[in-house]
């Protein structure tokens, strides 16, 4: 009869298995990188607020008049309120995909903090959805007769309030996730919180074109993205835990 | 105190207690809305002095004004509704948050319409992009939108914490609309109208409006544990207690 030296397991001490955790930035960036990937893939959502941002920007000459002398005073809020539009749209489907695969549901019970993994999510999306919207805006504040001056400011102050409006959005998109046709029940929570945005955007480019100091407002802008980053994923993980339970 | 403080809250998350409870809070909160709201509305109507500025237009103040106070107050109770709800649990916060949705967001609706009203005679204009103005509107729409969020989610718990995110998101962000949109009047429009400047009012003047903010919250007091207590009914119709209580009737 051979006798191990071992020890039996049952006697042996429990030695608790040597935890190995990946620490939060690697997870983070895993995140980005999924994100990224998912999103190039679907081109058609990445170029679908493009063209709404130009045809609502093109309804305007149709609409009101194609003059300069009515169109000079107007472009700044026309380019901001279409920007923003175009950005409540896109974040429409932000969760949904997630959520009908289940992938949502895998996030929040990896055991790490949901929160710095729904901020993967959204600047993932900032970088590919609003920040070619910014490119794009120049191009169209030329169409409505904005001065040269105010385009510079135009770029900063749309980057800087895409952010936040990104991050405020989310909220509402993860709200009302589970909600089958969500579009104008998005757009009713989401809106009334864009307006604190809308009135320093279109503020600096009132600035710009009048020729003043626009870094009043872009650093209130600035300050208003930071809080956005700083408070919204919370609320945007508690949504998202709240849009799981339902299903 | 402090304890009987304790048991009370506690005892108020307990559906069939609160019910119980609140219906002997019921014929107080009704008996002093009434009170107060027919003693200011006499003293405000017939017995304040006219504005020396404004004739007798001012006295539709007797109601704009409480209407905007809890316009703005009862966004903050649901808002309070909600902490409660979601760090202690507690569902009948929900039930509270639920039925101070809809007051507040009539509340607004009954500020800004007599706002309308008054502003008519003393601006000579029904609508003004007036900061004030502005920012109640889209306080009306953010009780709108917990009022829809409400209806389109299922099951309720599930509305229920959604809801109560909302509030508290929205509470956040109160302070910063109110804010800004300030600034951007005082950055659009140099003073276009300016509001003469408030003549210190005599005790004639305040005091019935004193009632009358007095009167307004025994109001939403008894409205809100009226439409509490039905929808503790309604949710609890199958537990044991609610049936008892319904086979007497």
């Amino acid at each position: 009869m051979s006798v191990s030296n071992k020890t039996p397991v049952a006697f042996c001490r429990l030695v608790p298995k040597k935890m190995n955790p990946l620490n939060l930035f690697t997870v983070f960036s895993a995140g980005c990188k999924r994100e990224w990937q998912l999103q190039v893939r679907r081109k058609g959502d990445l170029l679908n607020p493009l063209v709404f941002f130009a045809l609502v920007v093109v309804l305007f000459p149709l609409g009101v008049s194609p003059t300069e002398e009515v169109l000079a005073p107007v472009a700044p809020g026309v380019l901001w309120v279409a920007a923003l539009l175009a950005v409540l749209m896109s974040l429409d489907a932000l969760f949904r995909p997630d959520l009908q695969d289940g992938s949502l549901e895998q996030l929040l019970v990896c055991g790490y903090p949901a929160a710095p993994l729904s901020l993967a999510k959204v600047l993932v999306h900032w970088l590919l959805s609003c920040v070619p919207l910014v490119l794009l805006a120049p191009l169209l504040g030329v169409m409505l007769y904005l001065p040269w001056q105010a385009q510079g400011v135009l770029m900063l102050s749309l980057l800087l309030g895409s952010l936040t409006l990104s991050l405020v959005g989310a909220i509402g998109a993860a709200l009302t996730t589970g909600v089958g046709k969500s579009g104008v029940l998005m757009t009713l929570l989401v809106l009334p919180f864009y307006m604190p945005v809308l009135i320093f955007g279109t503020g600096a480019m009132q600035a710009a074109v009048g020729g003043h100091d626009a870094t009043a407002h872009l650093a209130l802008l600035g300050a208003l993205a930071l809080l956005a980053l700083v408070l919204a994923p919370w609320a945007i993980a508690a949504a998202l835990r709240i849009a799981v339970s339902g299903e | 105190m402090w304890n009987w403080l304790k048991t009370l809250y506690h005892r108020l998350g307990s559906p069939k207690w609160f019910y119980q409870i609140t219906g002997k809070w019921l014929p107080w909160f009704a008996v002093s809305s009434v009170l107060f709201l027919a003693v200011g509305l006499v003293m405000g109507l017939a017995y304040a002095p006219m504005d020396y500025q404004q004739g007798n237009s001012f006295r539709i103040m007797y109601v704009h004004v409480p209407a905007a106070f809890l316009a703005q107050s009862v966004y903050m109770m649901m808002a309070a509704a909600g902490v409660v709800m979601l760090v202690w649990k507690i569902k009948m916060a929900d039930v509270v948050a639920q039925a101070l949705a809809p007051i507040g967001a009539v509340m607004t609706f009954i500020s800004l319409v007599t706002g309308a009203i008054w502003g008519m005679p003393t601006w000579g204009t029904w609508w003004m992009w007036d900061a004030r103005l502005t920012s109640m509107l889209i306080l009306f729409f953010l009780y709108l939108g917990v009022i829809a969020l409400r209806e389109a989610l299922s099951p309720q718990e599930v509305a229920a914490k959604a809801c109560a995110l909302l509030a508290i998101v929205g509470v956040i962000n109160i302070p910063i609309i109110k804010y800004s949109v300030d600034w951007w009047y005082t950055l659009h429009q140099p003073a276009s109208i300016k509001l003469t400047e408030k003549p210190s009012m005599p005790a004639s003047m305040y005091l019935p409006l004193l009632f009358m903010v007095l009167g307004f919250y025994a109001l939403l007091g008894w409205s809100v544990l009226l439409r509490a207590r039905s929808e503790v009914l309604r949710r609890e119709a199958k537990s044991g207690w609610v049936r008892e209580l319904l086979k007497d009737k």
